[in-house]
């Protein structure tokens, strides 16, 4: 291993702390996340996992009497996307998510995919055509649904809406796309499909993925961060953190003696 | 020949197997008084339901039996109490039609307009507020708003139309527009605030503003409950009677414009009923006549609002 393989930072939490009102959710996390690479966040129920991951989207900004204290830098501009100042839309235009339950809208196979292109104000239809199938091939359902595309999106499969979410989110070129257990709600089969887009997705967008499943965040994902109680244990490339953990906790974790 | 020994034996106290079938045997019939008792409640409704159609269709028979089915839809008067008498329903129909026509252009924009603010932006404070009182709204007795439209809003109104005459199709269908509002806000609302969080949460992180989150997120995903809120409203409008009777005028008026007084289905039958018309007389049986037509015009309404919930039903 060298040591000058470390890759691109894409963003770096700062002493981020995070509260639902008076619950502090996030203790002082200091984690970089590397361009083009899969980073996995995982740790047992509760320990604010999907809570940091969805500060990233500022998707906290939409319930009542949450706060956030410290930062999130997004590069190579150097945001903070915590910022007041930062628009949560201006942030959520260049960070995709991917959520736990596959959320197609009631409409369209086609309008869901455009949905995000029609936000930002694309209203050429030869470009949405083409955008359109570029993120439906992307997320690796063109094949499945190039013949329906006009049919409610809601009639898909569990794993199908999935990937369809996943094109969804890959039609704008997202910068970082968020995973919060994404395959959660499915079968071996379509979980399978997912890590395999997952794995192929990398070399074009930074991933940032939650998950519940050790085994997943090992196939998967090139840095592993194990959280607890709100607290990033420790954080590290993938084979290192399972193989050979230095916090005994994370230890404990990996191994099954607790979690 | 085993359970004979073990009856026969039985020293312990515990229920047989002979008591506990007598137990269930009790119990069933209970059951079946309580089965039957939830029968006959329902069964109140659905028989009321037929006597009335019952009464309409047999009073309506003998009413046609008179008056040609053709004259009564193309005939271009309703004079039926007149010595040279009239019967076409048209005349009446586009009073009903106009009068419900301004209401739901005044019902349904707003009542959607309301849901989707008190489901989307109101923070739970003032929703909290603002829905018994909207809900208050829906309590109001009709005649209040019927008097409210005759001497409130025709005179404003004639100030900005000053040939609008003291009884108007305009200023009743305003008024019972606003008395509908209440219905569709409240029920739009509650379909809007079915809609999963889960969705919202999808088209926010899509980069979408409040706005168009609920124009093409939240909408289209409660829009059956929205179509049934609006069947209902078209149901309430065009039964609607006591507005009408007050503040419409009551002469019978083939009209497609607004701003004339016309009488309504409604109106007409109020009108006479309360008159002293002799019982199996021709302008008695009218009543049942409009009546049958206010039910059919009102079916196809419910009809079209099941075919359309149907048609758009959202599984989440």
């Amino acid at each position: 291993m060298q040591i000058h393989d470390t890759p691109q930072l894409k963003a770096e939490a700062r002493n981020l702390n995070f509260y639902y009102g008076e619950a502090k959710a996030l203790k002082n996390i200091n984690m970089p996340i590397y361009d083009k690479k899969v980073t996995a966040l995982i740790g047992p129920s509760g320990c604010g996992k999907s809570t940091y991951l969805r500060s990233f989207n500022r998707m906290h900004d939409l319930y009542p009497g949450n706060r956030y204290e410290g930062e999130i830098r997004f590069f190579p501009d150097n945001t903070n996307l915590l910022s007041p100042d930062v628009d949560p839309i201006e942030v959520r235009m260049r960070i995709g998510m991917v959520f736990q339950k596959p959320n197609p809208f009631p409409k369209t196979i086609y309008e869901n995919v455009a949905y995000g292109l029609r936000v930002r104000g694309e209203t050429n239809k030869r470009a949405l055509d083409d955008k359109v199938e570029q993120a439906l091939r992307g997320g690796a359902i063109w094949d499945e649904v190039k013949d329906r595309l006009h049919e409610l999106a809601t009639n898909l499969s569990g794993g199908q809406q999935q990937r369809l979410c996943i094109a969804r989110a890959l039609a704008t070129d997202p910068e970082l796309l968020l995973f919060d257990e994404p395959t959660s709600a499915l079968d071996p089969i379509a979980t399978g499909a997912i890590e395999e887009l997952v794995h192929e997705l990398k070399k074009r967008v930074t991933i940032l993925i939650v998950t519940h499943n050790m085994q997943q965040a090992a196939r998967v994902s090139d840095y592993t961060a194990y959280m607890y109680l709100g607290e990033m244990i420790e954080f590290g490339k993938t084979d290192q953190i399972f193989i050979k953990p230095s916090d005994k906790r994370t230890e404990d974790y990996i191994t099954g003696r607790m979690g | 020949m085993n359970s004979h020994a073990m009856s026969a034996n039985n020293t312990s106290g515990l229920p047989q197997v002979s008591d506990r079938l007598a137990y269930n045997a009790m119990r069933h019939w209970k059951e079946r008084l309580i089965e039957a008792l939830l029968l006959a409640a329902a069964a109140v409704s659905v028989l009321t339901t037929l006597g009335i159609v019952y009464v309409l269709v047999s009073e309506s028979v003998s009413f046609f039996a008179h008056v040609g089915i053709v004259d009564f839809l193309t005939d271009t008067q309703w004079t039926p109490l007149f010595d040279d008498a009239h019967f076409g329903i048209m005349v009446l129909i586009s009073g009903t039609l106009v009068s419900s026509g301004v209401a739901l252009l005044v019902a349904i924009p707003m009542g959607t307009i309301i849901a989707i603010y008190l489901s989307e932006f109101a923070d739970s404070r003032v929703r909290e507020a603002a829905k018994p009182i909207l809900e208050l709204l829906g309590g109001i007795p009709t005649i209040v708003f019927g008097y409210f439209a005759l001497l409130v809003v025709t005179p404003i109104l004639q100030v900005i139309l000053p040939s609008l005459p003291g009884f108007s199709l305009l200023s009743a269908g305003l008024v019972m527009g606003i008395m509908i509002v209440p219905y569709i806000a409240s029920l739009s609302e509650d379909a809007m605030r079915a809609v999963p969080m889960s969705m919202r949460e999808g088209a926010y992180a899509m980069g979408s503003t409040k706005l168009y989150t609920a124009i093409h997120v939240v909408v289209p995903a409660a829009i059956s409950g929205l179509a049934a809120s609006y069947i209902l409203g078209i149901s309430r409008a065009v039964g609607e009677t006591m507005i009408l009777a007050v503040a419409a005028g009551m002469q019978p008026n083939l009209t497609w414009n607004p701003m004339e007084p016309a009488a309504t289905i409604t109106s007409y039958i109020v009108q006479v009923a309360l008159g002293d018309l002799p019982h199996g007389s021709i302008g008695y049986q009218t009543i049942f006549a409009a009546g049958l037509t206010l039910l059919l015009i009102t079916l196809l309404f419910n009809i079209l609002g099941q075919w359309l919930r149907a048609k758009y039903r959202e599984a989440y």
